[in-house]
């Protein structure tokens, strides 16, 4: 691959994704995208850059976008937030009105194992039926898999215990399906986190984790602010193990002997 | 030291649980059916038993339920790895006392993952 192919599709994907490809990934371009290559029956990556930078190449450059994605999931990833999660939502629950419903925002979602996971914890809580998850990723097919909400023997069995596996699983054809009733209470849809939020709405508490990790400093910080602008005064921002807002935002606080959990700083009306 | 007892008739699964186990800081002994394993029980309780259904002279779920009479309800943490992957099976193990499941084949994250939902994982790897 020539040095104007990588860059091309890197800067492609920095544009569209905010995601980082550093001269040292180069190798991974061509497992990754070789599906496409293949499809559309182009010999080389200097073949594919060509036509990403010919006109009418949209929809091309989107699907090289999502296979640059790294959908990695599991159910209750690093299980810490989950149970500060469990805390802290009947807290919230009490502070709103009995009808009201509890928004959380599990921003990249990928397959969707965190909204479920966040659906399984309301449920243990009896919040279910005022629960609303929303989940957005980029890429649609992860997207479309969250929907389906049917999961490898593999994957459910990676954090997820098998309690809730037989309470909220059925068995089919050798996979599972996510129950009726966690269904209902989660919502997915396709959207970029670079994009405007405000048609998102308010959320009482953002999952935002292992996505920022591939952005660069000034696209976390945007990222981080436009969270701020969307969750509740007295909500809660869990970020991945390898994230952090520190240096990126004022806008959110540690919360004090919790690691990945933050608050939002509120800030004060303006005078007059 | 955590220890665990790994249950099972095929030589290759044991090492194989031996070798995941101990890399995760476990003290491993091993039986090759149900009777070994509660002889090796009754010598030592294990903090965990690693516990395979189908094996010859006493299968796991006689175990299992021989154990939870003798050894009471919650030690030792009895957790199934089996080729038996039907809904059915994973309630009737549920029912009879065991507090994990692994569906077989499994890998080193699977294992992981269940030892941390047992609590059996110290925290710095979670
Ligand atoms: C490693 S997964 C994280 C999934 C889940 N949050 C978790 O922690 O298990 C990262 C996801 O971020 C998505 N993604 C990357 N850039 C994005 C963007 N700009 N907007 C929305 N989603 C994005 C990818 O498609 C991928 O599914």
């Amino acid at each position: 691959m020539s040095g104007a192919a990588f860059e091309t599709i890197a800067s492609l994907v920095r544009t569209r994704a905010g995601i980082v490809l550093g001269a040292d990934k180069a190798y991974m371009l061509d497992t990754r995208l070789g599906g496409l290559m293949r499809e559309l029956s182009l010999a080389s990556l200097d073949a594919l850059a060509a036509k990403l930078r010919a006109p009418g190449s949209e929809r091309l450059a989107a699907a090289v976008t999502e296979a640059l994605t790294t959908n990695e999931s599991f159910f209750f990833r690093d299980g810490k937030p989950f149970e500060h999660l469990k805390r802290v939502l009947p807290r919230i629950a009490a502070a709103r009105g009995p009808a009201q419903k509890l928004r959380i925002f599990s921003a990249a979602c990928s397959t969707g194992q965190e909204a479920y996971s966040i659906a399984m914890v309301a449920e243990q809580l009896g919040l279910l039926p005022r629960l609303e998850v929303l989940g957005t990723d980029l890429s649609q097919e992860v997207v479309r898999r969250a929907r389906e909400g049917v999961y490898s023997q593999f994957e459910v069995q990676r954090g997820l215990p098998v309690q809730m596996l037989v309470k909220h699983f059925k068995q089919e054809a050798g996979q599972w399906r996510v129950s009726p009733a966690l269904r209902a209470g989660v919502r997915f849809e396709t959207g970029n986190l670079l994009a405007d939020l405000r048609h998102l709405g308010n959320f009482d508490v953002i999952f935002c984790r292992n996505v920022l990790i591939y952005f660069d400093a000034p696209t976390k910080s945007r990222v981080l602010s436009a969270l701020a602008d969307r969750l509740a005064p007295d909500g809660v921002l869990y970020l991945g193990g390898a994230e952090t807002v520190l240096g990126l935002t004022e806008r959110f606080t540690i919360i004090e002997g919790e690691r990945g959990v933050y608050a939002p700083v509120v800030r004060m009306a303006a005078a007059g | 030291m955590l220890d665990c007892l790994v249950v099972d008739d095929s030589r290759t699964v044991r090492r194989a649980a031996r070798r995941m186990l101990e890399a995760r800081g476990f003290a491993v002994r091993e039986a090759e059916d149900g009777q070994q394993a509660l002889d090796a029980c009754r010598a030592a309780l294990p903090k965990l038993v690693l516990l395979d259904w189908n094996m010859p002279v006493m299968d796991g779920i006689t175990f299992l339920r021989h154990a939870r009479k003798e050894f009471g309800p919650d030690e030792p943490q009895i957790m199934l790895c089996t080729t038996e992957s039907d809904f059915s099976r994973i309630v009737t193990a549920l029912e009879s006392g065991a507090q994990e499941y692994i569906m077989k084949p499994f890998d080193d994250e699977i294992l992981a993952g269940k030892l941390e939902v047992l609590g059996l994982l110290p925290d710095e790897a979670a």
